[in-house]
């Protein structure tokens, strides 16, 4: 097998606004160039308010999302602990890693955005403005340098035209927009090609 | 080398597999039926090295059954494919890995809808309308692209599939001369003869 990161194919960004945090990824799924499925988004809700984009070779999606299937914390884990425990996760398998590139978006206690990104052995990055991951990563990195203005707008227009240039990535998106009141999905229409 | 596909219809889900039983460059028998049912409403389709698939399919079959049995209440599709995957993935790290691909067929009798999963060896596990394994998906999931639709009737599925089968006989090298087909609806699970 080929590069496991690339294998499947896909794009996760997330992003920071005023007092809230967007979070987006692709829905396809293939076999390198083969495209299998069309509503396999990558994006997981974890609590209200906590959100995991998980880019990458998708059975490792599917066992690191099945492993955080249920907290057992009677209580509502924080993003930035959250991103803790997923790094923790997956330095676990240290030498023998899972091949995913987890981001975490969400709002903390205080309604402030918070977002990281790591690698596929848990080296997080928290940043103030964007993150990235995927097979679209520099095609992403490239649009997302600009101002956001209206957050769903931004999100949605930069995972566009990132994935429109990736043919490992596409056939359609969804977006999370999280707020301190509420979380809007929306699911947005793309080139199917 | 082998090829299965499923296609879900209104309210069933259609499914083939090739018959031919390969080692290397021998074929052994041509009347192999690639599937093991797991219970009335679910059926799994399996391709792969010649003794995982067996192995892992009466694995699967047998771990599926039990839990009716024991519990007095069946797995539904979904559930069924989500053991069969985390078998698979969990699998894949072990010192000697199943190369197994099946597709998962099933009829949700609480829900009432047809459901079909794509596994693959690695344990993705994709949900999907078609799907197809082997070198012939190259052909069918385009061709279904464009066929299928979300209300398609039994007697169009039946029609779309021999169409699927016919196009691999004619433009794959491979020689894959018969088809077990099955449906799977609200009445179980019962061979189809095209």
């Amino acid at each position: 097998m080929p590069d496991p990161g690339s294998y499947n194919g896909g794009a996760v960004v997330a992003m920071t606004g005023k007092n809230c945090v967007a979070i987006a990824s692709d829905k396809r799924i293939g076999i390198q160039m083969q495209t299998i499925g069309f509503e396999f988004s990558k994006v997981f809700p974890v609590t209200d308010k906590s959100y995991v984009g998980l880019p990458g070779l998708a059975t490792d999606t599917q066992t690191l999302y099945a492993n955080m299937y249920k907290l057992r914390e009677e209580r509502e884990i924080e993003p930035r602990t959250l991103s803790n425990m997923i790094a923790s996760t997956l330095y676990e398998k240290r030498w023998g890693p899972f091949f995913v590139e987890p981001l975490v978006a969400g709002l903390d206690k205080n309604n402030q955005p918070f977002i990281c990104g790591m690698d596929s052995i848990g080296c997080s990055t928290e940043t103030c403005d964007f993150v990235v991951g995927g097979t679209s990563q520099e095609n992403l990195y490239g649009i997302c340098e600009n101002e956001p203005e209206d957050l769903f707008e931004t999100i949605s227009q930069s995972l566009l035209c990132a994935v429109d240039r990736d043919c490992l990535a596409g056939w359609g998106a969804v977006v999370h927009v999280i707020t301190p009141e509420r979380v809007i999905t929306r699911t947005l229409k793309a080139r199917m090609d | 080398m082998e090829f299965l596909i499923g296609i879900i219809g209104k309210d069933f889900v259609l499914v083939a597999a090739d018959t031919t039983a390969v080692i290397s460059i021998n074929i052994f028998k041509v009347d192999e039926d690639k599937s093991r049912d797991l219970n009335k409403h679910i059926i799994m389709l399996y391709s792969g090295e010649p003794g995982d698939a067996v192995n892992f399919a009466e694995y699967i079959q047998r771990n599926v059954r039990f839990y009716g049995i024991k519990n007095g209440i069946e797995l539904n599709p979904k559930a069924a494919a989500t053991f069969t995957r985390r078998e698979l993935a969990q699998s894949l790290r072990s010192r000697k890995p199943y190369s197994v691909n099946v597709l998962i067929a099933g009829y949700d009798i609480t829900k009432t809808t047809p459901h079909l999963y794509w596994i693959d060896y690695l344990g993705t596990s994709v949900e999907a309308p078609y799907v197809a394994h082997g070198y012939g998906a190259y052909y069918t999931t385009s061709f279904l692209d464009k066929h299928h639709h979300p209300d398609l009737t039994f007697e169009e599925a039946k029609i779309l599939i021999k169409k699927c089968i016919d196009e691999i006989k004619h433009r794959l090298i491979l020689n894959l001369p018969e088809f077990k087909i099955k449906v799977v609806d609200k009445d179980g699970i019962r061979e189809v003869v095209i």
